[in-house]
């Protein structure tokens, strides 16, 4: 049966309470709801967060089984250059895989979803891995910046093993325009709230969910939880209502605690359901965007063997209050900063070295001694051990799934940040190999020598002149 | 069986201009300061000199490439002029060139000079830019500043050692108070103040555990030398200074991709000491060598290069740091002249620059009567380019 194998999430460390965003912009009138929203970190972006998310689903598997990656989001850095393409390279999957980008609608999650479904199902691929991802930049004072917040999930699907098999789905397909962003835009615009919320949300989520239903001849009290965004939180409950659901069969929004992911926003809130279900539960997944798509899951046993995943609960438990907005503005590069002549000095990626350093830059790969074993990043093509220095016989070898300790480490006010000081340090990874990596999400005062660490994919710099986002690895306090 | 360098080479002649933020001179200006002293003092003219090594590392900040901006400005008649970089050893790199040059009989006498014009960027510290270690570190790499760098060797000598911050950060103050100690009796240096213990642990962090006071000055300067074969030096001057020793030894990648280093020391300063040991027949460094200028770029760096270089036992530098042995009325002076740390630190002068320091004390010539040292014998001069887990160590050694 095809359906889902896997899943991981990914949600940022920062969470910015709404009473910060209603102190810094109440003067325009904006009364944002109670609750705070998960915000991605200076270096964080669509593509970080989809790797994050995409890692914790594959989790102790084989990559090399994965044959496709479909990333679905609104909040691609890159118009041309496949975005799917790059979290592929940088989670270090094989090069004869399917990729794709699903984006243009906060329904792309579950269409990346459903199209994965369906090229398992007509036996295209075996192992697909979804990524929904969502880094969404909100105009200052807007009712989306206390709405959106910044995560990424993830769901492997295939054929075998599965957690849940994939039962049915129906969708409905709307030129809403609730939101739109022309090509070449920052922001978004939006139509009147009330609009989007009598015209969309509750006609389209209703139309999908009871098309589902006649469908397949179900009804709605057959499904454990219901799954779909809560853009509006008085007619999310009211749906249901008309629905004839209980409001215990509802998934949590995630609402007041993440804000409104996007396109990974269903997913999400999907392997929150999948985190507390049982074997036999039915779910249903719902989108809301230009329409929607329905998709209806039931458990299998294999759910009780999921294991070592921080999805969603250990993730929501896993953050630190961002008080500055003026630093949030600061992080999306919404207010101009002065980060020093020093910080003026951009950096121009040679793309031919990019590429033909890929592996290393993007995957954190390094090699090998055959000889001696000896691991060590960067790839070296004569062994660094100085009782071995074979030459050329190296295989690759991965450093982003290897945990180490921080071996020294500093925090520097002379190099240029945008949040210094610069906290970066040597790193000892466990099973052998030792570089200097920048650290990310840690406090100075946190940072300990012995202390142990991941490794996480951030971006780097955003270099406008020639319109490069750069991206590499970097070490951080284990999460959760 | 490689014989050395040891008493081939005399130097016959330096110049040093003063140290600092000279924002009226340029880079041609302190090179032509630093020949006039040099050659004056070697007592020769222009014609004399055979063959030039000119050192400078941040081109882009003033010269530009090649060894063309030390002959134009200088006006050398057509002769053979080398170029050399290698990170903070570049000016000793000049030197090494001028002395194997000689050593080897292709010539007579020979210029070393080194420049650098750093106070030219805009900005505090020294010129950063991505692609300073490459293409790919650029793309790899933490985004690296020197005293970010030596302030992971502070950590972790802290973390090897036992000593919590606190502790760390006032041994490493008493290594600073020394020096600005020095630096304020030297009418050439940049930093001429003296500072307290006190006045350092407070100061404000430029990379944890560092100081602004552990930082060495960035400054413009120039300092040369002129050296000939040894049975030669005599007709030039009664009291010319014999090299010694001259190593340089290079990180292997081991410090940084290996797991063995500890990161509380510099291997490259040990393994390129012993071998200048070796070469000056020094046996007993800590009692042999009479004063010494070490790359004190930051306080930290002084620490540990006292223990890598054997003037301390491995891990006991504190000892010695608080029994004084290292100021200037210590057993073993170390920065006489204010060091990098007050003297300052362009780049491609400071070799030259702690030679010239050297040469001067050991001719009983140190300007002001309260700087010079009694009786110095054997001076060492050592350098350390780019960062403890890679790096270029050099080390000289001149004497009587």
């Amino acid at each position: 049966m095809v359906g889902i194998k896997s899943y991981g999430a990914y949600i940022p460390r920062y969470r910015m309470n709404h009473n910060t965003i209603f102190m810094a912009v109440a003067f325009l009138g904006t009364f944002p709801p109670p609750g705070e929203n998960a915000v991605a970190n200076h270096d964080e972006d669509t593509l970080t967060m989809a790797v994050a998310a995409g890692i914790d689903c594959v989790s102790g598997m084989k990559r090399e089984a994965v044959d496709g990656l479909y990333l679905a989001t609104t909040s691609q850095p890159y118009m041309v250059r496949q975005n799917s393409a790059l979290v592929a390279t940088a989670l270090d999957l094989q090069s004869n895989i399917r990729t794709a980008d699903f984006v243009g609608s906060t329904k792309s999650g579950t269409t990346a979803l459903l199209s994965a479904l369906d090229t398992v199902k007509g036996e295209m691929s075996s192992n697909i891995l979804v990524c929904a991802s969502d880094c969404r930049l909100s105009k200052p004072g807007s009712p989306q910046e206390s709405l959106y917040g910044d995560g990424a999930a993830s769901l492997l699907v295939g054929s075998d093993d599965v957690i849940a098999t994939f039962e049915g789905s129906y969708s409905v397909s709307y030129d809403f325009p609730d939101r739109w962003r022309a090509s070449g835009e920052k922001f978004e615009h939006a139509w009147e709230d009330r609009f989007i919320r009598d015209s969309g949300y509750s006609q389209f989520i209703s139309e999908v969910i009871s098309g589902l239903l006649k469908k397949y001849n179900l009804n709605i009290k057959d499904f454990t939880k219901i799954v779909y965004p809560g853009l509006y939180a008085r007619e999310h409950g009211a749906i249901a209502k008309r629905l004839g659901a209980d409001p215990g069969q509802l998934q949590d929004t995630l609402l007041s605690t993440v804000g409104d992911t996007g396109s990974a926003s269903p997913l999400m809130m999907l392997i929150a359901a999948l985190e507390d279900a049982k074997p036999g539960d039915k779910i249903l997944v719902t989108s809301f965007g230009n329409g929607g798509d329905a998709l209806f899951f039931q458990v299998t046993e294999k759910i009780e063997s999921v294991a070592n995943k921080r999805a969603v609960k250990k993730h929501l438990n896993s953050k630190k209050d961002l008080a500055s907005y003026e630093k949030y503005l600061a992080f999306r590069n919404l207010a101009p900063m002065d980060l020093g002549m020093r910080g003026e000095m951009s950096m121009r990626t040679p793309m031919s070295a990019l590429f033909r350093e890929r592996k290393v830059v993007l995957a954190l790969c390094g090699s090998k001694c055959k000889k001696c074993g000896t691991p060590q990043y960067p790839y070296q093509r004569v062994c660094v051990n100085p009782d071995c220095g074979a030459i050329d016989q190296m295989e690759d070898y991965r450093f982003s799934d290897k945990k180490g300790v921080v071996f020294t480490y500093t925090g520097d006010n002379l190099a240029a940040s945008i949040d210094p000081p610069s906290v970066y340090g040597l790193v000892d990874f466990d099973g052998g190999g030792r570089y200097w990596f920048d650290f990310t999400d840690c406090d100075l005062d946190s940072v300990k020598v012995g202390m142990q660490v991941e490794m996480t994919f951030r971006r780097r710099y955003v270099d406008e002149s020639s319109g490069v986002h750069g991206y590499s690895w970097k070490a951080t306090p284990i999460r959760a | 069986m490689a014989e050395g360098i040891k008493d081939k080479v005399a130097i016959i002649g330096m110049g040093c201009t003063k140290f600092g933020e000279l924002w009226d001179k340029s880079a041609e200006d302190l090179m032509v300061d630093a020949f006039k002293e040099c050659i004056e003092d070697a007592g020769i003219e222009k014609k004399d000199i055979d063959a030039a090594w000119f050192g400078v590392h941040f081109e882009e900040q003033s010269v530009g490439k090649g060894a063309t901006p030390l002959s134009l400005t200088l006006k050398l008649p057509f002769i053979p002029v080398t170029r050399t970089e290698n990170f903070c050893a570049t000016g000793t790199e000049a030197f090494r060139g001028a002395c194997y040059g000689v050593a080897s009989g292709a010539y007579d006498v020979a210029l070393a000079l080194g420049v650098e014009k750093l106070k030219d960027t805009g900005y505090g510290g020294l010129p950063g830019g991505p692609n300073l270690l490459g293409t790919k570190s650029a793309l790899i790499n933490p985004k690296l500043t020197a005293p970010g760098a030596f302030a992971m060797m502070a950590t972790r000598y802290f973390a090897v050692y036992g000593l919590n911050p606190e502790e760390g950060k006032r041994m490493l103050a008493k290594v600073s108070v020394k020096s600005h100690y020095n630096g304020a009796r030297n009418p050439k240096a940049h930093l001429r103040r003296e500072v307290t213990e006190e006045q350092i642990i407070k100061a404000p962090i430029i990379a944890w555990p560092l100081g602004l006071f552990d930082c060495c000055g960035v400054s413009d300067g120039s300092a040369a030398a002129i050296v000939t074969r040894a049975d030669m030096a005599k007709k030039f001057r009664p009291d010319p200074i014999s090299v010694k020793a001259l190593q340089i030894a290079l990180s292997s990648g081991e410090e940084l991709m290996y797991t063995k280093w500890d990161g509380a020391h510099v291997e490259t300063t040990y393994r390129g000491g012993m071998r200048a040991y070796k070469e000056a027949g020094v046996k007993n460094p800590r009692e042999e060598i009479s004063m010494a200028e070490v790359h004190d770029c930051f306080s930290i760096t002084e620490a540990v290069t006292m223990e890598d270089l054997q003037f301390s036992p491995r891990g006991k530098v504190k000892e010695d740091i608080e029994a004084g042995r290292f100021n200037h009325d210590g057993p073993q002076p170390i920065q006489p002249d204010g060091g990098l740390k007050c003297f300052g630190h362009p780049i491609g002068a400071s070799g030259l620059r702690m030679l010239y320091e050297m040469y001067k004390q050991l001719q009983g010539k140190a300007q002001l009567p309260e700087r010079q040292l009694k009786n110095p014998k054997l001076g060492l001069t050592h350098n350390l380019g780019g960062f403890p887990p890679m790096n270029i160590v050099s080390i000289a050694i001149i004497g009587l």
